[in-house]
């Protein structure tokens, strides 16, 4: 087979990410060494069979009925003695390389995971969640699996080709010549395959990663794509990718197609060698049949590790390329610690202040510029504005998801950034559009974030948020398990659930951006008393589209174009015809 | 496995010329051992140097010709493969595209990728390898044990003694083995589900600090993986080195009877040295043939995926034939239109059906406007898929123009219509593309659309302009960029039909109306259906059509919906001001 490794991929810093990878493998020195240990053995004996097989058929020579069959019983014991231990080595190598293998997988995982969650989520802003998951899962799968299987035939390779050299030697030293001729051939085409065929198959692998994209964003705009009748184009687009696939498929294969007959081919070339010059010699008296056997036996197995080199380099660069991919997402800056002597925020009042504040998500384009703004503790505060404006970054701010340029957030007073960054989370509630529910019960979704709930104190929450009376609908009531997307509830519940889990969530301060916009008008109506419950003696910031939502708040915010246009009541900016008259009376037109 | 058949059918010959090639190359390579075996036994005993020379130089012709013919085949085999494959693919992508609305859903978006992806990467390397390895392997077996058997027959049969065993192996194998990897894959998916749950939840986990609970809960689910891995690992480690055991023991038990055989005068040892090189032959053959059978299972269930969606090929709805054209009626016409989504029926607990619309009708004059209004998941989109056909109606009848939807051809229909769906799609492609989209519109008409759409200063601002380049999904444009380039496409054909599911709700109000002026104004012709959640983006319209669960609780105009329909005068009250309301 010509190796077929699906990704190869050349990593850029081979030394640090190889150094790096090392020190993963160190933790299992012991582990290691037994494996070396272990290989060594296996392979050993693999070499011993050819020369017990040599010396038995040494003891059959000569004329009929002269077989000397005590040796060669002899022979024939410590051969399978021989192969059943080998079998057992052989077996535990492997486990033993696997879970080597495994266990630095796990643990890399298990970093990555850690790591992420003390990323900023600025990170996840900016990251695409499938390319984190695939660093998770393919990249880290192909480095297990290099360290299972890779370390092990590195090994035995090694191994097997010194050994069976020496033994070659051991059992003549003049026919060795033959083999001293091929060696040099065969690295020297090796070498020069992969030359040859890794940059058509990194060639290849990029075919299919543009081919992959375009089927996937074709399939994922199917309907579009149908309702303009625009699929005989599509197809078309594809049979482009395609064949640009396919070709450069070939053209890889084309080249891999020769590395497994030329190996067969140096094997026969020496197979024609020894078989030639062990004639010569055996005339010449100077070998017996015996040493012909063990020696063609070994010089067979050669071919073997030449060939695995090449695929395994493949794999181990794939290998140092994932690790590459991964070690960077593990050097990503973390989210700010907090700062040294920062207290337990432990009892608000809820009075929320916000100075100066200027932000940006990248330095080129500001967001926020010198916002002020002051809510005291049990006031109602609206931020209305055209998308993009920044409410939801203020939100971002209020919840430390970012930190502000320049300016101070203080709360009852006092700057947030003094209070640890757990406890300062835990004063705000909050309810976003994007409904989160995991894959769990619904008594758990309810629950999150509040271990210490009791029974009673989730119910009253769904109470509060009418969808108590939906659960017990279900087959399971509470302990209905919801599917990974929410897909057997619909948005709507999804939104209340995540309103109950605030409502059990007795904070402060709540923050709602468009917390009610995939629940429909009715049970929006429904639970309003509820909202008003929820929203009692909190600091409420509140994002609405909807301007009949926020009529009644403290104070509207206006954001557009980084500023805060206009602050006031519904009365005050109605009646000062800006910025939130024009928005309130598009409505109408 | 039929699948991948049919496909290599239409290369038969140049299979069958590959294959040829292949059998004689693996022929050369049992003669090798043969001439060895020769050399050994007859010529070496005569000490006739210039014969020794000669076999040698036989061999190593032998040899050169084997490589020859063994790298022109699987040359041949991987050309084979890129054809088989490519026209799969290119059958593969052009059903997918014309799948009708549920026979999309039912086969569902990540599994027709994965099908297009893995599963046609599995099949390729399989149609290349079967080609080589499947002729070589079983060529080199069934030759090795021919030649074994004419070298020295009893020999032979000791070594086949060994056949059933290994067999064993293999069923035991893909029996308890290949269950195992089942379990990592679900615990594989189970981890990545966590994982993705935790990136789009990030700014819930952090808000309530869960932090180390969640990397607690990845961790279990980590160590779950790696512990039904390493057993799986630990099933499949076994093959091979017992077929090797299994195969030594064999060898060992050769030399023994060879031996007595060369002590009887039955054969010279010469035979065993060329038949320890046969068996070394046939140990790469039976272990190629296991790595084939487990190639085989992998390709021929991606065969099997992809064969599901082939199948779907002649499915596409039928047109009707016999529908007159009714010249009397409204433009768009719903008569009594009643649909259920077809893969509910089969997954609903109980025997009712359950409709997702129900008894429908209302009729929209050519230049006319309708708006739907109603909560989520109450329909209205259903009615676009059955206006568009991507569903068939399951009673009732759709007109337009006062023809059956289901007497149009497909493409005829929907060319009547630019339309812009719920969570619609921008393509990695220009603004130009994007918004043109494969018609032949020329760019003045496409900045007309553009700037109905409110969003040609944004396409100017890009030195580029019409020819910005959009990344994939989009992500180089905000939520409103987005909906606005893709009401432009809906614009700039100039359908008759234009229809906007949702597609406002990321405009803020003033946008939104001035998208609706434009309409007005630069579109009179056309006859617009737009759904929305924003009273306000409705109440200009001609008619409303107010839905709840599936059914019309009120229809027609603002106006006369304030005075009748209750349930409109409460969304009017709870969006449009004047009563008190708490809710965000």
């Amino acid at each position: 087979m010509p190796p077929l490794s699906a990704k190869t991929e050349k990593p850029k810093d081979t030394k640090g990410t190889f150094k790096r990878l090392m020190a993963y493998l160190g933790r299992y020195k012991l582990g290691l060494f037994a494996g070396l240990v272990l290989s060594l053995l296996a392979n050993l004996l693999a070499l011993l069979g050819p020369k017990f097989a040599g010396s038995a058929i040494s003891a059959m020579e000569g004329e009929a009925h002269a077989v000397n069959f005590k040796l060669v019983y002899r022979y024939a014991i410590m051969m399978l003695v021989l192969y059943i231990v080998s079998c057992i080595v052989n077996y535990l190598l492997s486990l033993l390389m696997m879970k080597i293998g495994r266990s630095i997988g796990r643990k890399l995982r298990s970093d990555v995971m850690s790591k992420l969650m003390r990323l900023p989520v600025g990170y996840f802003d900016t990251h695409q969640t499938g390319d984190i998951i695939s660093r998770v899962s393919y990249d880290i799968d192909v480095i297990t699996n290099s360290f299972s299987t890779d370390i092990t035939q590195i090994m035995s390779s090694v191994i097997t080709v010194v050994g069976a050299f020496a033994l070659m030697l051991y059992v003549s030293a003049p026919m060795v010549i033959v083999v001293v001729v091929m060696i040099p051939l065969y690295i020297m085409y090796t070498r020069y395959m992969m030359r040859k065929t890794r940059p058509l198959m990194s060639r290849r692998s990029a075919m299919y990663g543009t081919l992959n994209g375009f089927s996937e964003e074709m399939f994922s705009g199917q309907k579009t794509i149908q309702a303009y009748a625009h699929e005989q184009k599509s197809t078309d687009d594809f049979d482009v990718h395609n064949n640009n696939a396919c070709d450069a498929f070939y053209k890889a294969d084309y080249q891999a197609a020769r590395i497994g007959p030329t190996v067969s081919f140096f094997t026969n070339i020496s197979l024609a060698l020894s078989a030639t010059v062990g004639s010569v010699f055996y005339m010449k008296e100077i070998l017996d049949l015996g040493q012909i056997t063990s020696f063609i036996l070994y010089s067979r197995k050669f071919s073997g590790p030449i060939n695995e080199v090449a695929n395994i380099s493949n794999e181990i660069l794939s290998a140092l390329a994932a690790a590459e991919r991964v070690f960077r997402l593990l050097d990503e800056k973390e989210e700010v610690a907090d700062l040294e002597g920062a207290t337990v925020l432990d009892h608000v009042d809820g009075n929320v202040e916000l100075k100066n504040i200027h932000f940006s998500y990248v330095p080129e384009k500001p967001i926020l510029t010198n916002v002020n703004l002051k809510a005291d503790a049990g006031k109602l505060i609206a931020i209305v504005g055209p998308t993009g404006a920044g409410k939801t970054t203020i939100i971002n701010l209020l919840m430390r998801f970012y930190d502000p340029v320049s300016g101070e957030i203080c709360i009852d007073g006092n700057e947030h950034r003094n209070y640890t960054m757990e406890s300062l989370r835990k004063a705000y509630a909050m309810v976003l559009q994007d409904t989160w529910v995991f894959h769990g019960t619904i008594y758990d979704n309810i629950a999150y974030g509040r271990s210490d709930a009791t029974r009673e104190d989730v119910i009253a929450a769904a109470k509060a948020a009418h969808i108590h009376k939906y659960i017990m609908c279900l087959a399971n009531g509470y302990e209905t398990v919801i599917t990974e997307d929410g897909g057997n509830i619909s948005k709507g519940q999804k939104q209340l659930l995540t309103i109950a889990r605030a409502m059990l969530y007795n904070s402060k301060m709540l923050i709602l951006d468009e917390a009610t916009s995939n629940v429909d008008t009715r049970t929006e109506r429904q639970i309003q008393s509820a909202m008003r419950a929820l929203m009692k003696d909190k600091t409420c910031f509140v994002i609405a589209h909807r301007l009949s939502t926020i009529q009644h708040a403290d104070r509207i915010l206006v954001i557009g174009g980084g500023n805060i246009d206009e602050q006031g009541t519904h009365e005050e900016l109605m009646a000062k015809k800006g910025a939130y008259y024009k928005l309130y009376m598009s409505q109408w037109e | 496995m039929k699948c991948i058949l049919r496909y290599m059918g239409a290369y038969r010959w140049r299979i069958a010329w590959g294959v040829t090639v292949k059998f004689f190359a693996s022929m050369g390579e049992l003669f090798i051992p043969f001439l060895l075996e020769y050399m050994l036994d007859y010529i070496v005993p005569h000490k006739d140097m210039k014969r020794v020379l000669l076999f040698g130089g036989i061999m190593v012709i032998s040899a050169i010709l084997v490589r020859i013919t063994n790298i022109y085949a699987n040359q041949c085999a991987s050309s084979v493969a890129r054809d088989c494959t490519r026209n799969l693919r290119h059958d593969l992508f052009s059903v997918t595209m014309n799948l009708t609305g549920s026979q999309f859903d039912n086969t569902t978006l990540p599994s027709l990728i994965s099908r297009m992806t893995a599963d046609s990467y599995n099949v390729q390397n399989f149609i290349g390898m079967i080609q080589r390895m499947g002729i070589r392997a079983p060529i080199l077996l069934v030759g090795g044990v021919f030649m074994a058997m004419l070298l020295d027959w009893h020999l032979a049969v000791v070594l086949l003694c060994m056949v059933p065993l290994m067999a064993c192996i293999v069923i035991f194998v893909s029996k308890h083995g290949i269950p195992l990897y089942y379990t990592v894959q679900e615990n594989v998916d189970n981890l990545t589900r966590i994982l993705r749950e935790n990136i789009t939840g990030i700014r819930v986990v952090k808000a309530l600090s869960r932090e180390d609970y969640e990397s607690a809960r990845y961790d279990k689910a980590n160590e779950k993986l790696t512990r039904s891995d390493l057993r799986a690992g630990a099933a499949m480690a076994l093959p091979n080195p017992l077929m090797n055991l299994f195969l030594n023991i064999g060898l060992v038990l050769v030399i023994v009877y060879g031996a007595s055989r060369v002590d009887s005068g039955a054969m010279k040892p010469g035979v065993i040295i060329t038949f320890l090189v046969y068996f070394n032959i046939i140990l790469g053959a039976v272990l190629g043939i296991n790595r084939i059978f487990i190639m085989y299972t992998k390709a021929g269930a991606s065969a099997n995926r992809i064969d599901q969606v082939l199948m779907l090929r002649d499915s596409r709805p039928e047109i009707l034939t016999d529908a007159k054209k009714d010249t009397k009626v409204p433009f768009i016409r719903f008569e009594n239109v009643s649909f259920s989504y077809p893969y509910l029926q089969d997954s609903a607990e109980s025997n009712d059906r359950e409709y997702a619309i129900s008894h429908i009708s209302f009729d929209i004059e050519r230049g006319e406007s309708l708006g739907i209004i109603g909560s989520t998941g109450c329909g209205k989109t259903t009615l676009i898929n059955l206006l568009m056909r991507f569903y068939d109606a399951t009673e009732g009848r759709i007109l337009v123009d006062g023809i059956d939807v289901r007497a149009y051809e497909l493409s005829e229909l929907r060319k009547k219509v630019g339309v812009v769906f719920q969570n619609d799609t921008i393509f990695a492609d220009s603004l130009r593309e994007n918004v043109a989209f494969g018609r032949d519109i020329s760019d003045e008409e496409l900045r007309a659309a553009l700037a109905d759409a409110n969003i040609l200063s944004f396409v100017d601002s890009h030195e580029e302009g019409l020819s910005y380049m959009a990344t994939k999904a989009g992500a180089n444009l905000s939520g409103g960029e987005k909906q606005r380039v893709m009401i432009a496409r809906a614009l700039a054909g100039n359908s008759e039909i234009l229809i906007l599911d949702d597609s406002s709700s990321a405009l803020d109000y003033k946008t939104d109306a001035s998208l609706r002026k434009a309409i007005r104004e630069h579109h009179p012709d056309a006859t617009s259906i737009t759904i929305a959640q924003r009273i306000s983006s409705v109440r200009t319209m001609t008619k409303i059509l107010v839905m709840e669960a599936g059914e019309a609780v009120g229809y027609g105009s603002h106006e006369e919906l304030m005075q009748s329909c209750d349930i409109y005068k409460d969304i009017y009250q709870s969006q449009m001001g004047g009563a008190d309301n708490a809710s965000a």
